[in-house]
């Protein structure tokens, strides 16, 4: 066993390298100090009381006292106020989590039993790791192959649950570089405790050296380039042309914008829109457009549709590509939960035949050690 | 008070006067009732995520059920209440014969239901609608165009959660009815042994609560199930 | 309470005569007894073989966390006996802990009636819960299940190589016996009171039971609904909660939680009812504030209803509907804060006993308030996403449930015990197992909430090297606890024997059921109770005492 606990470096909060670690750990410390006021408040009176009116006799007959309304009042005002500030407290720090900066570095992950496949902008792919740059603010967007799962990072006091059929966010802005672990907090079967890894943070310009060097995988293609090459194989230009003429709404500047609905309503054309247009097509139709598409459903994975939603989005580089920060939370749902269940139809989520933007770093073919973070 | 308790007829050891047995009773049902509630309610919950998350399947799924035969039940259960209801009022006047033919009359049309209710259940089954993977097959608008109850092979699988809401639900809602069947049969076993009079007839008013409220659940399950796809019947 | 002296004469007389326990001695009779004292102790035998279980499945947890590794169980037994642990605790021993057990013998007695409202059903649900408890067994012996006791899909339904189904099924069985005994309890306390047993007369035990049984009642049905979908989700595909099906996983998880989080307050509420009889008699004052800590006891109910979702601030669920869940959250810590200061305010100029049962309650208000004040992390939103799923909420939740129930149910069937047996334990015994227990749950319990801030998960079978001094902690702590555990029921079975025979107030408590010999007799009155008093009123103990004083010396 290694006595940890008396090592002058033993700590009762894991270290803080992100922009919310000092904060949280503020706020946890101040309860502490209220549970402990309180507990000990209470166990000194009991106590007291009990050593001070100890029974002498079993004739022992104390007089009735039936209460106290000023008591029973302030007994419940003062910690229901109490309890409305941690409430306010803690729903600013909620409201912090859950919106992300608009210039956020984006990385996709896809949890599956029991690894975390993590993919970045250009293309490099990780498992079971996370390389990024410190100071940078980066925002996860998450889903799940199979089960539940959950992308915990003590260091960075962020979590999110990882949820098959919808798109999870979380995000957070590393301050210290290292290695941190990550967990899986959701169980999700034999290999729960086994889905673990670690996250390096490093310096912007060590990460870009790492991200130029394509990282420790590589399958040489960026998504915005596979999901080109997906969109051929699967033929979805034939209907979503390029000038808008297709039987199915163009793909060319379509992404993180608002679209009108064939029922009159007003959707975003973001992630959890995409993903859900290419498995549930006539869930939500554009205006315009007639629910002629089938679902893809059983035919793309999980990161195929990732791949395909960077390629609809490598179409509308430059523009409206967030231009308010996202509610996380709201955008990710699919179904009861978030209100954007709207019955409707169908869209068919198109592409553009265009060979539109390149992404900004096109990863070479040849791996390459990963560099060593302290 | 234990001595002049045991003389009254029908009135159990641990209950001091017919009235406070009569009122257990009663209010022992009503909190059953309150129970039953939550327990379909949680299927009424799912019935309504679900139809507002696949509409078009809830509407195609509800067209596939017979509006006649359902109707028909709804009318045969609201016959039974009302059987059941004189039943009540003919216990409380002490009237045995016709407490006796009311129950028979409201067991009758509680079977009358479950006939009913099994023909669309074997319908199902034949026409390859019974949810489960192995049996699920329905007719399709690209196999057969001319058939107005195929459906589009898109939403299939809508479809089939629906059509498994509409087994759950009232497969529940029919257990309940045999359990009442068999209450209907205890209680007029009790009424031929002359059991009820003026004075004691709790386990009828009592078994009458239950009657109402399983009616109930139908009165809310048929619009439901059955007409949420109705206006397809004037073309789609 | 006004009791005429010919009837204190009569059972005077009594006390050493037929008794429920001995009325009738065949295996039999026991089985098929309707009388609601017996019905208890066949509830207490039971729990107390699944608490057995679910300890034992406690201490293969404990003993695997002692090293990093994971090497003394494989990763798929681990994952079952962790679920096997909570599946036993929370639906075979603490939901029907007090309620079934301490609730059943008493609930009649402190009413003044003669049985619970449906006898023949109170037995039923004995049989329900026996069925439901050995098909349960059943799912162990044929290999368990893995899903962790809240049986998430998709992996619940589609992924696990376990008895899922099995599991269900028995969790929807027993959950009826948990529903019919609301149902009684509930009919008993509006039908069944005494003359003049007006609802501000009642002790708050039956405040307490009557809030639970609210739950029971609203609230079982739903978790009955949904394991009973789960099952046909797993056997027949229905999709319902999987995605891949189009159904909603996170569904699931609301409609698990509706039920859930209430079941909380079935195993708490109760555990507070027998805090404020423990409290009232030993220090021989009413509670203070009755009514306060009476609807609080509503208000936890009725709002417990409306908390479900802080169980899923990070399962992607809206972050307004978070806020609004977190709120309410914060609103249902208040009764329980009103309570806990009542109940000190209570021993203020009191004659304060310091007898076992009193050493479990203060023991009680310690740990209830740590459990409790944990819960505000755990419903402070930002905080909340950090702790979730963490050995933080595994910490907090042992503390409410077993700092706040086990403790609560060790009090109330120490303070009972004469009652039920007609036999004194050892009052040295009693008290030092009580502060081995609480010195043990402590060790077990406190560090589990630092490794939870470090980052801990919850069940996780091997761990970061780092977190293993906190985890040894911990599992030396457990084995103080079942030391703790095991001296009360050596104690206990002795004092069947040979422990000294009870008078009929061994307290000199307050209460309808101290007005009856101990153990009582089948009827549980050899006279028809009136009561005049309100609640917790000494001094009218005083007038009985004495009248019965009178009649000893005239005779």
């Amino acid at each position: 066993m290694n006595p940890v606990f008396l090592q002058a470096d033993f700590q009762l909060n894991p270290t803080q390298a992100s922009s919310f670690a000092a904060e949280i750990d503020l706020f946890y410390y101040a309860l502490w100090t209220l549970t402990i006021v309180f507990t000990i408040g209470v166990a000194a009176a009991a106590g007291y009381l009990m050593m001070r009116y100890k029974r002498r006799s079993m004739g022992d007959l104390p007089e009735h006292i039936h209460g106290s309304l000023i008591l029973e009042l302030s007994w419940s005002i003062i910690p229901f106020i109490l309890a409305l500030g941690i409430f306010a407290w803690g729903a600013k720090l909620y409201y912090q989590l859950y919106t992300a900066p608009v210039d956020a570095l984006e990385i996709y992950v896809t949890g599956k039993q029991w690894m975390w496949r993590a993919q970045h902008q250009n293309g490099v792919r990780e498992i079971n790791e996370l390389h990024i740059p410190i100071n940078r603010a980066v925002k996860m967007t998450m889903t799940s192959e199979d089960v539940l799962h959950s992308y915990f990072i003590p260091a960075f006091r962020t979590k999110a649950d990882v949820v098959p059929g919808r798109y999870t966010m979380t995000w957070f802005k590393p301050t210290q570089t290292g290695t941190f672990h990550l967990f899986c907090s959701e169980y999700c079967g034999t290999q729960h405790s086994g889905m673990i890894g670690k996250v390096y943070v490093m310096e912007q310009e060590d990460y870009q050296k790492w991200l130029t060097a394509g990282g420790g995988l590589t399958y040489g293609m960026t998504p915005a380039k596979s999901g080109e090459k997906l969109a051929t194989t699967l033929g979805c230009a034939a209907c979503h042309k390029a000038d808008g003429n297709g039987r199915g709404p163009s793909w060319v500047g379509i992404y993180n914008t608002p679209q009108k609905l064939t029922n009159g309503t007003t959707v975003v054309a973001d992630d959890a829109f995409i993903r859900e247009s290419v498995l549930h097509p006539r869930a939500k139709v554009l205006a315009g457009y007639d629910t002629l598409m089938a679902t893809y459903q059983g035919q793309v994975s999980e990161e195929q549709i990732l791949d395909l939603i960077a390629y609809i989005k490598s179409l509308s580089k430059g523009d409206a590509t967030q231009s308010e920060p996202a509610v996380l939370g709201t955008a990710a749902g699919l179904s009861s939960v978030a209100p954007t269940a709207t019955p409707a139809a169908a869209l068919a989520t198109p592409v553009g035949t265009e060979p539109a933007a390149k992404p900004a770093v096109t990863a070479p073919a040849k791996p390459m050690v990963k560099p060593v973070v302290k | 008070m234990s001595e002049h308790a045991e003389h009254v007829p029908g009135l159990a050891h641990h209950f001091a006067t017919m009235e406070q047995q009569k009122e257990a009773g009663t209010v022992g049902m009503w909190v059953f009732l309150v129970t039953e509630l939550m327990f379909f309610g949680g299927l009424f919950l799912v019935y309504t995520i679900f139809r507002s998350t696949y509409p078009e399947g809830f509407e195609y799924g509800s067209f596939l059920l017979s509006v006649p035969l359902g109707l028909t039940n709804t009318v045969v259960l609201i016959l039974s209440s009302l059987t059941m209801a004189m039943g009540v009022h003919s216990a409380q006047t002490g009237k045995q014969g016709a407490l006796q033919f009311y129950l028979v009359v409201t067991l009758l049309l509680c079977l009358a239901f479950l006939g009913i209710k099994s023909i669309e259940y074997t319908t199902k089954v034949k026409d390859h609608l019974f949810p489960a993977y192995t049996t699920y097959n329905p007719v399709t608008k690209e196999a057969d165009p001319t058939n107005t109850h195929a459906v589009p092979t898109k939403i299939k699988s809508e479809v089939r959660t629906f059509l498994w809401i509409y087994f759950l639900m009232t497969g529940l809602h029919a257990f309940h009815m045999i359990v009442g069947a068999g209450m209907l049969v205890a209680l007029i076993w009790m009424a031929r042994k002359g059991r009820f009079n003026e004075h004691y007839n709790s386990p009828i008013e009592i078994g009458g609560l239950y009657w109402h409220f399983v009616d109930i659940v139908w009165i809310f399950l048929f619009p439901l199930l059955y007409l949420s796809g109705y206006h397809l019947n004037s073309g789609h | 309470m006004e009791i005429a002296a010919k009837n204190i004469d009569a059972h005077v007389e009594e006390e050493e005569s037929v008794n429920y326990l001995n009325a009738t001695h065949t295996v039999k009779s026991w089985l098929l007894t309707l009388d609601h004292k017996r019905i208890g102790i066949l509830y207490l035998l039971s729990i107390s073989v699944f608490f057995l279980i679910g300890g034992i499945y406690a201490s293969l947890i404990r003993l695997e966390l002692v090293t990093p590794r994971g090497d003394l169980l494989t990763p798929e037994t681990y994952n079952r006996v962790f679920t096997m642990h909570g599946v036993i605790m929370i639906f075979f021993f603490l939901i029907p802990s007090i309620p079934a057990t301490l609730g059943n013998f008493l609930l009649p007695l402190m009413l003044g009636a003669k049985d619970v409202a449906f006898p023949r059903l109170n037995l039923l649900s004995w049989y329900i819960f026996m069925i439901g408890g050995i098909m349960m067994m059943y799912t162990l012996l044929s290999g368990g299940i893995d899903t962790g006791w809240t049986f998430y899909p998709p992996y619940s339904s589609i992924y696990s190589n376990s008895q899922v189904t099995l599991a269900g099924i028995s969790i929807f069985i027993t959950g009826f016996s948990s529903i019919l005994t609301g149902l009684n309890f509930m009919v008993t306390i509006h039908t069944m009171r005494a003359p003049g047993q007006t609802w501000f007369r009642l002790p708050l035990f039956v405040w307490g039971m009557y809030a639970t049984s609210l739950i029971q009642i609203l609230g079982t049905p739903v978790i009955a609904i949904t394991v009973l979908a789960l099952a046909f989700e797993r056997t027949l595909q229905i999709g319902i909660f999987d995605p891949k099906l189009g159904g909603d996983p996170i569904l699931f998880q609301h409609m698990f939680w509706f039920y859930s989080h209430p079941a909380v307050y079935i195993m708490v509420l109760p555990g507070m009812g027998v805090i404020s009889e423990i409290i009232a008699s030993m220090t021989r004052k009413a509670i203070f504030g009755y009514h306060f800590v009476a609807f609080s006891s509503l208000a936890i109910a009725v709002f417990g209803f409306l908390v479900w979702g802080h169980h899923m601030f990070t399962s992607s669920q809206s972050m307004y509907a978070g806020m609004v869940f977190s709120l309410i959250s914060f609103a249902v810590a208040i009764p329980s804060a009103i309570k806990v200061f009542n109940w000190v305010a209570t021993i203020y100029k009191g004659s304060v006993s310091y007898d076992t049962p009193m050493i479990y309650a203060l023991a009680f208000l310690g740990l209830f308030m740590v459990g409790g004040m944990t819960g505000l992390f755990l419903a402070a939103l930002g905080l909340d996403i950090h702790l979730h799923d963490t050995y933080f909420v595994v910490a907090h939740f042992h503390y409410v449930m077993v700092g706040g129930q086990v403790i609560a149910y060790l009090g109330g069937l120490h303070f009972w015990w004469p009652k039920m047996t007609g036999r004194m334990y050892s009052e040295t015994w009693g008290r030092i197992s009580a502060v081995i227990i609480f010195l043990g749950f402590n060790l077990t319990f406190f560090p589990q909430f630092v490794l939870g801030y470090l980052g801990m998960p919850r069940r996780y079978h091997a761990y970061v090297p780092e977190f293993q001094f906190l985890h040894v902690l911990s599992s030396a702590g457990a084995s103080v606890l079942a030391l703790g555990f095991f001296v009360p029921a050596i104690y206990l079975t002795w004092s069947l024997f040979y422990g000294k025979k009870a008078t009929a107030n061994p307290w000199q408590a307050y209460g309808l059921e101290w007005q009856t010999p101990s153990p009582p007799p089948t009827e549980n009155f050899t006279y028809d109770p009136v009561v005049t008093h309100e609640a917790y009123d000494f001094d009218s103990v005083k007038e009985i005492s004495d009248a019965r004083a009178k009649v000893a010396v005239t005779a």
